[in-house]
């Protein structure tokens, strides 16, 4: 008999545990992107902001696309991402109060060190598509709508090529973030355009080397926005913006530019004020 | 074949330094499986009992269904709480997205069929030697659904087991509603896709090894419990 | 164990005693299945007094069937079988203690089997541990009390649900071919219970295809063959003096067809 009441005590007090969410302090949520995540950037810099405000900040690592959506339905009080067109979008609809600019990274086209399609070192990004193109080299995309993936679409379409009608051939759409897409190619030897900051810190990879950098056309623009309290009277309009604007002081923007792998700066901090 | 190696290692460095990070992300898994499963027991265990025992019209549908539903995909099933749990949705008023609790939720709409197709066929088989015998003690319906739940535990407890072991290795579902914070949702296997996406294969590797040993150990403690009772049982 | 005639003083203690035994009356009780005629136009009326009547008939003739329908396991397609005035319910007016060919055991100790029923019956939670052990007691099974009932053997299992079925208090006994799958030692054991139970007052209704059982134990014997009730008799006059051809096949054991 003790030992029943024991187990249903114990019962009772797993089901309370796992039913209750941990009380926190002031939290936010930031809807933001696998590079801000995966690179460690974030692992830096918010416990610096954490520790004067007081605001924990709980970041949702997503692509660009899902991340916009989440935002759209309210699930978050901060968008931290980099596709421009989409972003003024998003605010233009009423979702997002004002997007600013952050900081910007640069991508990279990444290939095996063989070169099949014999684009290393050019500065050129778009005429190197058109080789790997021209050759049929295997080329692994997000294919997930990810702002790496509007970015790639945007480049493609200045090299006057749709590669999605080799969709399946050299052409291979992962739908999966920049870690698998990354893993996919040097799987498989394929070229595959990703961020600078993913790069230098991914840790597996394996045959593959840049190939092309250094061109304008590459640039990564990072915008936040705040989610409209207006649309979604639950966001924590204050803490977010505390946020917000945390991240475009000099503290903030001198925090990431602080941020190094290797050596390596990874984000270059450019919020206009 | 190196990576495998170095996995090992890896998984025997955290489990050695127990690395107080890790400890939270396990017991983080272990109190999210664990209440998805006490959830889906509630639930599930008197639902099949109740499908084992009754007799309605859309009953063979309604087997048909749970024992379908026990293949139910993870991320579809993270995708419907999400747009429930979502402010947009209609339960966001309550703000559960991105906590345990929406975790939770998730996985035992997981493991609900699992646990419900399992004991239906349990019970059945039960009922089947036990109907005539409580029919004629006088036994309500009610009664009858406890007594069969009841002496069916240690088969029910292994159907427990493989919703355990269902829920505490998913990470299509979790992943999507809980959003895998850091420190707040962060569980096993959202901790191994994310070294993954990071191309730390032998550390996602080494996490992986510990998942296993952490659901052979539960499973190792249950049947040991289950032992201890068969032998008090029969004394 | 006690033999038959007196009450054994201890079924007595556990209150076993009944009050008036209600009549039993089928009337025009018919069964098919698939076609196949298993009852058919059962007329009878049993246990008006105290007494031991079995149903002898071959394997198939409805024995078993017979019993279900009157314990109201089975519902009949026509006819009715009423206790007094209810039909067989289950409700808790009408005890009818039922004890099958092959025991069922709840998976539990022997004397939570017995609580269990007792627990089924309305009894209250402090008296039932005690009625319990006095009624395994008068079974000689007071030794295995704490056992798993599932790991005993036949025989103690099929004494278990002789006990368990008498803990409610029956006003009737029902035994459905009790002894068929046991020894010699065992098969005693529960013809003594049986015989003390008819001494407390208790209607007992047996099926059985064993003629000696029948012979040893029959106070009126009803002969069922192929559905239908052939003979119901005081069983000194069926033995002596079958009135149909089937029965004195059966009796002289012939191949009854």
């Amino acid at each position: 008999m003790t030992r029943n009441s024991l187990r249903a005590r114990l019962a009772t007090a797993v089901l309370a545990l796992a039913l209750a969410a941990p009380a926190a302090a002031e939290s936010i949520i930031v809807q933001s992107t696998t590079s801000t995540q995966n690179s460690g950037l974030l692992d830096v810099i918010l416990p610096q902001f954490t520790a004067k405000t007081g605001i924990e900040v709980r970041v949702v690592a997503v692509g660009t696309g899902q991340a916009i959506k989440n935002a759209t339905n309210g699930d978050g009080d901060v968008l931290l991402v980099h596709a421009r067109a989409a972003e003024e979008k998003f605010v233009a609809d009423g979702f997002g109060v004002e997007r600013f600019d952050l900081m910007y990274n640069d991508f990279v086209v990444v290939g095996p060190k063989a070169d099949p399609a014999g684009v290393a070192g050019t500065g050129d990004v778009v005429a190197a598509l058109g080789k790997i193109a021209a050759t049929t080299s295997a080329f692994a995309s997000r294919g997930d709508d990810s702002g790496t993936h509007k970015k790639e679409r945007s480049l493609w379409k200045l090299a006057g090529v749709d590669p999605t009608s080799a969709s399946g051939a050299w052409y291979r759409e992962t739908g999966s973030g920049m870690g698998a897409t990354l893993n996919a190619a040097a799987g498989m030897g394929a070229y595959t355009l990703t961020d600078r900051a993913t790069w230098i810190a991914f840790e597996n990879k394996a045959d593959l080397a840049i190939a092309v950098e250094g061109d304008t056309r590459l640039f990564n623009q990072y915008g936040v926005i705040l989610v409209s309290p207006q649309k979604h009277p639950h966001v924590k309009a204050k803490s977010g913006q505390a946020f917000i604007d945390w991240l475009r002081s000099d503290e903030g923007q001198s925090a990431i530019a602080a941020f190094r792998i290797d050596g390596q700066q990874l984000f270059f901090p450019n919020a206009k004020r | 074949m190196s990576d495998l190696a170095t996995a090992f290692r890896d998984a025997l460095d955290l489990l050695l330094s127990l690395d107080p990070e890790l400890a939270a992300i396990v017991a983080l898994s272990l109190q999210v499986s664990l209440g998805a499963v006490a959830v889906a027991a509630l639930v599930g265990m008197p639902l099949g009992a109740v499908v084992a025992v009754g007799r309605f019209p859309g009953r063979m549908a309604v087997v048909v269904l749970m024992n379908a539903l026990m293949g139910l995909p993870p991320v579809v099933v993270g995708l419907v709480v999400y747009l429930l749990l979502s402010r947009a949705g209609p339960l966001g008023a309550f703000g559960l997205l991105y906590t345990p609790t929406a975790m939770v939720i998730a996985q035992a709409v997981l493991v609900t069929p699992i646990i419900a197709a399992l004991t239906r066929q349990t019970v059945e088989d039960l009922w089947g030697e036990y109907e005539e015998q409580l029919r004629v003690l006088g036994v309500s319906r009610l009664e009858m659904v406890a007594t069969l739940l009841w002496d069916a535990r240690p088969s029910l407890l292994t159907g427990l087991l493989a919703g355990f072991g269902r829920a505490v290795a998913e990470v299509g579902a979790v992943i999507i509603v809980g959003g895998n914070i850091n420190h707040v949702t962060r569980v096993m296997t959202t901790t191994i896709a994310l070294e993954t996406s990071k191309g730390n294969l032998s550390l996602a590797l080494g996490l992986g090894i510990i998942l296993v040993a952490i659901t052979v150990t539960v499973s190792a403690l249950v049947m040991a419990m289950r032992g201890r009772e068969g032998r008090a049982v029969h004394g | 164990m006690a033999d038959a005639g007196v009450v054994d003083p201890r079924l007595d203690d556990a209150g076993l005693v009944a009050g008036g035994v209600a009549p039993l009356c089928c009337s025009g009780v018919g069964l098919a299945r698939g076609g196949r005629v298993l009852l058919d136009d059962v007329t009878l009326e049993l246990a008006r007094r105290p007494g031991v009547t079995v149903i002898l008939g071959p394997n198939g003739a409805g024995k078993s069937l017979l019993l279900r329908v009157v314990a109201g396991l089975v519902e009949p397609d026509r006819g009715r079988v009423r206790w007094g005035p209810r039909p067989p319910d289950r409700s808790r007016a009408t005890r009818i203690g039922f004890v099958f060919q092959k025991p069922v055991m709840l998976r539990r100790s022997v004397l939570a089997n017995v609580t269990y029923a007792l627990r089924a019956a309305g009894v209250p939670r402090h008296e039932r541990e005690a009625r319990a052990r006095s009624l395994l007691a008068a079974g000689d099974l007071g030794h295995l009390e704490r056992v798993s009932a599932r790991v005993l053997s036949g025989g103690e299992q099929q004494r278990v649900a002789l006990v368990r079925a008498l803990a409610t208090k029956p006003e009737a006994l029902l035994l459905d071919e009790p002894t068929a799958s046991l020894d010699p030692r065992s098969t005693q054991a529960i013809e003594a219970l049986v015989r003390a139970t008819r001494a407390a007052g208790v209607g007992v209704v047996l099926v059985t295809h064993d003629l000696g059982q029948a012979r040893r134990l029959a106070d009126e014997v009803v002969f069922i063959h192929r559905g239908r009730v052939l003979e119901q008799a005081p069983a000194a006059c069926f033995f002596d003096a079958p009135s149909t051809a089937a029965a004195r096949e059966f009796l002289d054991g012939g191949l009854v067809l």
